[in-house]
């Protein structure tokens, strides 16, 4: 008789965002190229435990399934990452599932990101150009700029470098690493380097870039290779100067 | 701007770490290695020092003060961290928990050697010379708190030069903040040499 290959999975499971967390057991049968998210979904459709008792289907955030909108970021195994991108052949068995802790769980393996997305609005991570008239074309930007740039665009606002930082906790109330891309990267624009001292002189407020120590977790943790490591040293010389400038005063630009 | 304060007391901390308090333990180091020179050599270098004119203002405003806030704050900074090397056992991450731990040793170091050294001086009058520290090194005990101590605060400062190059944003490129890890450690071993050289030529 033919053994069927299954996959075992201990998830640490919450029903609610208050409510204590608590393992559980599943094993799900083997497929090839099987995902966490393709794991995941058969037990939703089948959402019995290891024991062989009826549960309730475990719950996650998904959306694109190609490792760009970071929605399903959890720890796996220990170490956060996207669920989509992470191939079970290539997991240890059983494999960990379980939320980042970094956020509030709003129930299983889903998480709340909110505070990426506040932080954001607070260094005003985007360029204003709605206007009542056509401002025309924007000033050009130098190719090499353009590359680099790219680079830091790719943030899936994911937050595994939140997860990684360990100066990103409740006691602390650093944004977190991803900030410092955004920063760096509409400051780098030509247009968005109009509000740069506006983003900079916010990026330095209570909570903002000082709350680094300078572990570099981020930058190996980082699903994206976003140097980011390299963005808060940028960032950090042009707070350095904007303190300057604030202080000792020039021109307002 | 509501709510940068944090931001110069960040920027102040990392600062008062290299200008006045690193200028102040290389100087340190520096005189006290006039001990390998025996007895006398080493008590007028620190009869020279103990003469410096305005001699209390330096003592307070370059050495006292800054070392306070560099402490006070530092400890903050250490125990608002929630570390995490067991699951991301990176090199700078290690740096990072060795820099806090470091820095706690070296803030107990220092209250035991300032007290022993300086405000008993003080307070009784106790004479600061080699035969003082000659006395408190000879015992084993004593001679190990003191090697810890020195090499903890060579660390500290060692690596804290890395990251102040950081935070202050000179070192960006990658290539730069690898290359300022290596001369970093070289300045900690360098000065590590000197200290223990130092602390031997006392017993
Ligand atoms: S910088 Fe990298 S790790 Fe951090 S949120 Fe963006 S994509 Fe995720
Ligand atoms: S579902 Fe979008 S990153 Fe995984």
């Amino acid at each position: 008789m033919v053994e069927t290959k299954t996959v075992k999975f201990i998830i640490t499971r919450q029903d609610t965002p208050e409510s204590a967390p608590y393992e559980e057991e599943f094993e799900v049968p083997y497929r090839p190229n099987m995902n966490v998210i393709s794991a995941l979904m058969e037990i939703r459709r089948n959402p019995v435990n290891r024991k062989g008792q009826a549960t309730t289907p475990v719950t996650w955030d998904m959306n694109c399934l190609e490792e760009v909108c970071g929605a399903c970021s959890m720890v796996i195994n220990g170490k956060p990452r996207q669920a989509c991108s992470a191939l079970v052949d290539k997991l240890e068995q059983p494999i960990r599932l379980a939320p980042m802790k970094t956020f509030p769980v709003v129930r299983d393996l889903q998480i709340d990101r909110s505070r990426m997305f506040d932080s954001l609005k607070k260094v005003k991570a985007w360029i204003p150009i709605d206007g009542t008239y056509d401002l025309g074309p924007g000033p050009r930007m130098p190719e090499t700029k353009r590359q680099w740039a790219y680079e830091l665009s790719k943030c899936m606002t994911c937050g595994v470098c939140l997860e990684a930082c360990p100066n990103v906790n409740s006691k602390s109330n650093f944004m977190g690493p991803a900030v410092f891309n955004q920063v760096r990267l509409f400051n780098a624009h030509p247009t968005g380097a109009m509000n740069k001292a506006e983003r900079l002189n916010a990026f330095m407020e209570d909570g903002g870039l000082t709350g680094c120590g300078n572990s570099q977790n981020c930058v190996q943790s980082c699903p994206k290779g976003i140097p980011i490591t390299t963005s808060i040293a940028a960032v950090n010389r042009d707070a350095t100067l904007q303190s300057f400038k604030n202080f000792f005063g020039s021109d307002r630009d | 701007m509501a709510g940068s304060r944090e931001f110069f007391y960040r920027r102040l901390h990392s600062l008062l770490g290299v200008i006045p308090i690193g200028i102040f333990l290389l100087q340190h180091l520096t005189v006290n290695h006039f001990a390998t020179g025996g007895e006398s050599s080493f008590n007028k270098a620190a009869d020279f020092m103990a003469n410096l004119p305005f001699r209390y203002v330096l003592e307070i405003v370059i050495i006292f003060l800054p070392i306070l806030y560099h402490a006070i704050y530092g400890l903050y900074i250490a125990f608002t961290a929630k570390n995490n090397v067991s699951k991301f056992s990176f090199f700078r991450n290690w740096m990072f928990l060795l820099q806090r731990i470091t820095g706690v040793i070296t803030l107990i170091f220092i209250a035991w050697h300032v007290w022993e050294t300086r405000l008993a001086n003080a307070v009784y009058g106790t004479d600061v010379n080699f035969q003082m520290m000659h006395d408190i090194l000879s015992s084993p005990f004593m001679f190990g708190f003191y090697l810890v101590g020195i090499i903890s605060a060579i660390f500290h400062f060692s690596n804290g030069l890395w990251s102040f190059m950081v935070t202050w944003g000179i070192t960006i490129s990658p290539r730069s903040q690898v290359i300022s890890t290596y001369v970093t450690m070289i300045i900690f071993l360098a000065l590590s040499i000197v200290g223990v050289q130092t602390l031997f030529a006392f017993i």
